[in-house]
């Protein structure tokens, strides 16, 4: 083994070391029950589904998220053990992905925490458990997409907070990057095919597909490929840091 | 001056070789051209004045900083092209002795100890050894964070030999101790020494002389001394230098015959308040006072108290051949090459 499973079994158990995995996890739960059955009138709705749930899983990932991936990096820097973790015999691209891997688990703990909303649906009526399940994998990649994000800024600063802000900015983009927010500014200063590339870049839009039931190769491959992007210029970064 | 071999050394087999490091940050040159080769049996004293780039080296030996230029081999494999198994070679005691604060010294070993290669029971034996060297028991399931200085550079120490190194490197590993912890550290260098390669950085002098055998001494980012403890000192004015208490109202009276003496260059005095003054005389280089100054004192009935020859003092040395703060300010502020 190349390090990778020590690290990331290392950083898994670390969340539940501290009082973050479930100060997280209770306010995902919190907030999740709270947006669906309230904001999103579910049991008004009359509809036995969840896209209710899901509709608001990027806009709570978008700032919780950030919360589980600044600490990933900018701690070590901060505590100095990034110099023990680099003169560890493990490659750099070994402790970047097993740390990431980790924080990614560990969103899908959270995300596997909220299956009472699945037993209710059920109970309540006969939804479709394709479509739920396929909403739950468009969830859980768009939780990597986040992370993967947060984890590449986390890389560059020794700063928890400014991680933090960062990471929501840039995530933010990402996550309405199809809307008229964004694309109204894009069409003033450039052309239209990279209007189209980046309302391509859309969480919104990738995780709306998926989350109907559609898993559409493209969707999936959008998210695998950001991930493994932002992991590269994760690794890029850590190894710039040597140079500098 | 040229590593000298020490009897325990093997100058044939060359542990961490460094030739020619350099690190810029930004304009400032932090290293400035390091060679140094380290062989099996040497426990290498690094000294120098704070920012002299101390810290820097040990950062580029050991993989953590990539050098501007230069190059770094242990025991034959590169530390840029070689980086994994050049770093298997290495344990590592980074400034301030960083561990995960949320973990126990249990469980952080173990991390370190899968992480080097080693299950089951081997490791089991490594981290076993490795807590009796360190004697960290008392505090195993505690979190690292909680617990004292002393015990935080332990676990330091600990990780650093956990897989028996051929090569160790530590930065300031009796920093924060207490007397009998840092007897307690430097007993542990000393046994693990004939095996091993050893850089040791340090801001104790005395700490040199007890376990090093040799001593190189930095500052602005070059070796200004290189050599035994003993060489070292031989270049300090206190070096043979005689001292002698006696009566202050003897003091001047011995202090002209002390200054009249051939091998002498000058004599200080203090008075203490006991009415007794130490007066100290410095010999011309190389020169051996001690017979003459007993044979003065015998044969002028002197009531002295005291009277010892000098082996020297590496602060001395250290002083001489190192910039104050002030003149490195003065020379970083001119933009002077440092």
């Amino acid at each position: 083994m190349s390090g990778l499973w020590p690290i990331f079994k290392r950083e898994f158990v670390a969340y539940f070391a501290t009082p973050l995995a479930y100060v997280f996890i209770v306010i995902f739960l919190f907030a999740m029950g709270a947006f669906t059955f309230y904001i999103g009138n579910f049991y008004q709705n009359g509809v036995a589904d969840l896209s209710v749930f899901f509709a608001y899983h990027p806009w709570l990932y978008l700032f919780l998220v950030p919360a589980i991936a600044m600490r990933l990096w900018s701690e070590e820097r901060r505590s100095g053990t990034i110099e023990l973790l680099l003169t560890l015999p493990i490659p750099v691209w070994a402790s970047v992905i097993g740390k990431y891997l980790a924080a990614w688990a560990f969103t899908g703990v959270a995300l596997v925490l909220t299956f009472p909303i699945w037993l209710t649906v059920n109970y309540l009526g006969n939804p479709d458990n394709g479509v739920i399940l396929a909403g739950y994998v468009g969830s859980f990649l768009m939780a990597g997409g986040y992370l993967a994000i947060g984890a590449a800024i986390s890389a560059a600063t020794s700063n928890q907070v400014i991680a933090f802000v960062v990471s929501v900015v840039v995530c933010f983009l990402f996550t309405v990057s199809g809307a008229p927010l964004v694309l109204d500014f894009v069409r003033v200063i450039a052309p239209l095919p990279i209007v189209t590339a980046i309302s391509s870049f859309s969480f919104l839009t990738h995780f709306g597909a998926i989350s109907t039931g559609v898993i559409d190769l493209r969707d999936i491959i959008f998210f695998v490929s950001l991930i493994a992007l932002f992991l590269a210029i994760n690794i890029v970064l850590i190894d710039l840091k040597k140079a500098s | 001056m040229a590593p000298v071999p020490h009897e325990r050394a093997n100058p044939r087999v060359q542990m961490i070789e460094v030739e020619g490091l350099t690190k810029q940050f930004g304009p400032l040159a932090a290293v400035a051209g390091i060679d140094l080769r380290v062989g099996r049996g040497e426990v290498l004293g690094f000294l120098g004045p704070n920012g002299a780039g101390k810290s820097t080296t040990m950062k580029m030996i050991t993989g953590y900083l990539s050098a501007s230029s230069g190059r770094v081999r242990i025991c034959g494999q590169d530390i840029e092209s070689q980086t994994i198994a050049a770093q298997r070679q290495i344990g590592y005691l980074p400034e301030g002795a960083p561990a995960y604060g949320d973990m126990t010294p249990r469980s952080f070993l173990n991390f370190i100890a899968e992480v080097r290669g080693f299950y089951g029971a081997t490791a089991k034996s490594h981290i076993e050894r490795a807590i009796a060297n360190t004697e960290l028991d008392p505090v195993l399931e505690q979190p690292i964070e909680t617990l004292s200085k002393g015990f935080k550079r332990r676990v330091g120490l600990a990780q650093a030999i956990l897989h028996d190194p051929p090569v160790l490197i530590m930065d300031e590993p009796t920093d924060g101790l207490d007397p009998n912890q840092k007897h307690a550290v430097r007993r542990l260098i000393r046994d693990m020494a004939p095996k091993k390669a050893i850089i040791v950085s340090t801001h104790l002098l005395e700490e040199v002389e007890a376990i090093c055998t040799r001593a190189v001494i930095i500052d602005r980012g070059r070796i200004v001394a290189d050599g035994t403890p003993y060489e070292l000192l031989t270049r300090s004015r206190h070096h043979n230098a005689v001292s002698l208490l006696l009566p202050t109202v003897q003091a001047e009276l011995a202090w002209a015959r002390l200054k009249s003496m051939n091998d002498v260059v000058s004599v200080e005095q203090s008075a203490r308040p006991d009415g007794l003054t130490m007066l100290t005389a410095f010999p011309r280089q190389g020169a051996l006072l001690i017979e003459d100054v007993s044979a003065l004192v015998m044969a002028e009935h002197w009531d002295v108290r005291e009277l010892y020859a000098e082996p020297g003092r590496l602060e001395d040395v250290f002083r001489a051949v190192t910039t104050h703060d002030a003149a490195r300010a003065r020379a970083q502020a001119s933009g002077a090459n440092p």
